[in-house]
């Protein structure tokens, strides 16, 4: 009784009414786009996983031409990379920050004791065009090649750097140079402490 | 029948006359080639929800369509950023969130409401595809001349002599505006003369 009842209130709702069709039409349209996407999504991810993978690949192999045994330490963030023989080459770490306009993602390569720079790769950056985005550039990257980081690194402007751990900013991108330095020395702290405490 | 594919390539261009889209349309035009993919992505999903929506057209409830289109659009701009981020990895992230963006393209819903849910799937096919390439043929355009007053090469391949001072301001924000306020002009100048 009380089941009839209810059955005919909800017959009411919708009676004459075009709720029902509404409801179905978007049920139909949500279900089938889901469905859809389900699929999408299981095509798509395992190649998206082996693009990002192949990125941090190639940004290693960049900075240490002889690696071949790069081995995950840390969460897929610090490398450590070694050389036919099996003799440690050095480290490489992802580096992240804030830049000038939203996050910089860098790939940094050390020397083994962590006396010296191999190189950084720019692998993510909003930069200003012609500016900031200088930065991915040779002639602002080159920089960090040999670079001594047994002090923090330090930045000078408009003027050849004169010590061992000072880069020339770029100009007119002062921010974006900051940006870099300030990443790379954080990071780099990190990664001594975790090797410290992996001995 | 025709005229439906044409008049989305020049008399109702998208960019140049319906000033339709202009978010992507200023922000990726930095390249050529961002200007390119930008459009291929635009018009795959400008055809594909244009093809489904005019195949619906008679079981769309009126009082639902804005959301129904709304759904179907963001599942091929889901699509294409997924296609994208799997094949086209460096493209993907040069766009950024820009190709998610499309979904709010009013080019894509202006298409869908004013023409798709009114007209038969083969007219709607070929308005579609001729809006999607007029929209894309501009982003090329306005991409290659800010990319070659901007960095001195077309598509990656450089153009410039040697010397050539680049113009940077015409790969930044200011850039976009100047090129597509002279672009407007141009195609205005010339659709004078040809009257």
């Amino acid at each position: 009784m009380e089941q009839q009842e209810n059955k005919n209130i909800i017959m009411k709702i919708f009676a004459g009414s075009t709720a029902l069709r509404m409801v179905c039409a978007l049920l139909a349209v949500g279900l089938v786009s889901g469905a859809f996407l389900v699929l999408v999504y299981n095509y798509a991810t395992p190649k998206i996983e082996v693009n990002k993978k192949s990125e941090t690949k190639k940004a290693i192999m960049d900075i240490f031409p002889d690696a071949k045994d790069i081995k995950d330490m840390h969460n897929e963030e610090i490398f450590s990379v070694k050389d036919a023989s099996g003799k440690i080459l050095g480290y490489a770490f992802t580096a992240e920050g804030n830049g000038y306009q939203g996050t910089i993602k860098m790939l940094a390569g050390a020397n083994a004791d962590l006396t010296s720079m191999k190189g950084i790769e720019v692998l993510e950056s909003q930069e200003t065009p012609g500016l900031g985005a200088e930065i991915a550039e040779d002639k602002f990257r080159g920089q960090f090649n040999g670079l001594s980081i047994t002090h923090d690194i330090e930045y000078v402007k408009n003027k050849k750097p004169e010590k061992p751990y000072e880069i020339e900013a770029i100009t007119g991108a002062t921010i974006s140079s900051r940006s870099v330095v300030s990443i790379l020395n954080e990071e780099i702290e990190r990664v001594r402490k975790f090797l410290k405490e992996q001995r | 029948m025709i005229k439906e594919f044409t008049k989305g390539l020049w008399r109702e261009n998208p960019v140049l006359v319906q000033v339709l889209g202009m978010c992507p349309t200023l922000a990726v035009t930095t390249k050529a080639l961002f200007g390119f993919s930008m459009g291929m992505a635009t018009l795959f999903v400008v055809v594909s929800s244009s093809l489904v929506i005019s195949s619906l057209r008679r079981l769309i409830p009126e009082e639902v369509r804005i959301p129904m289109f709304t759904v179907i659009i963001a599942t091929f701009v889901t699509a294409a950023d997924y296609f994208l981020k799997a094949n086209f990895y460096q493209i993907s992230k040069a766009l950024g969130p820009y190709v998610p963006l499309i979904v709010v393209n009013c080019l894509i819903l202006g298409r869908a409401e004013a023409f798709a849910s009114k007209t038969s799937v083969p007219r709607s096919l070929l308005d579609a595809l001729g809006m999607g390439i007029g929209f894309t043929c501009a982003l090329i355009v306005l991409g290659s001349v800010r990319e070659l007053l901007g960095a001195g090469t077309i598509f990656g391949y450089r153009i410039m002599f040697g010397g050539f001072t680049k113009w940077v301001v015409m790969i930044l924000p200011a850039g976009a505006f100047l090129t597509l306020g002279l672009l407007v002009g141009v195609f205005n100048v010339i659709n004078k003369k040809v009257k």
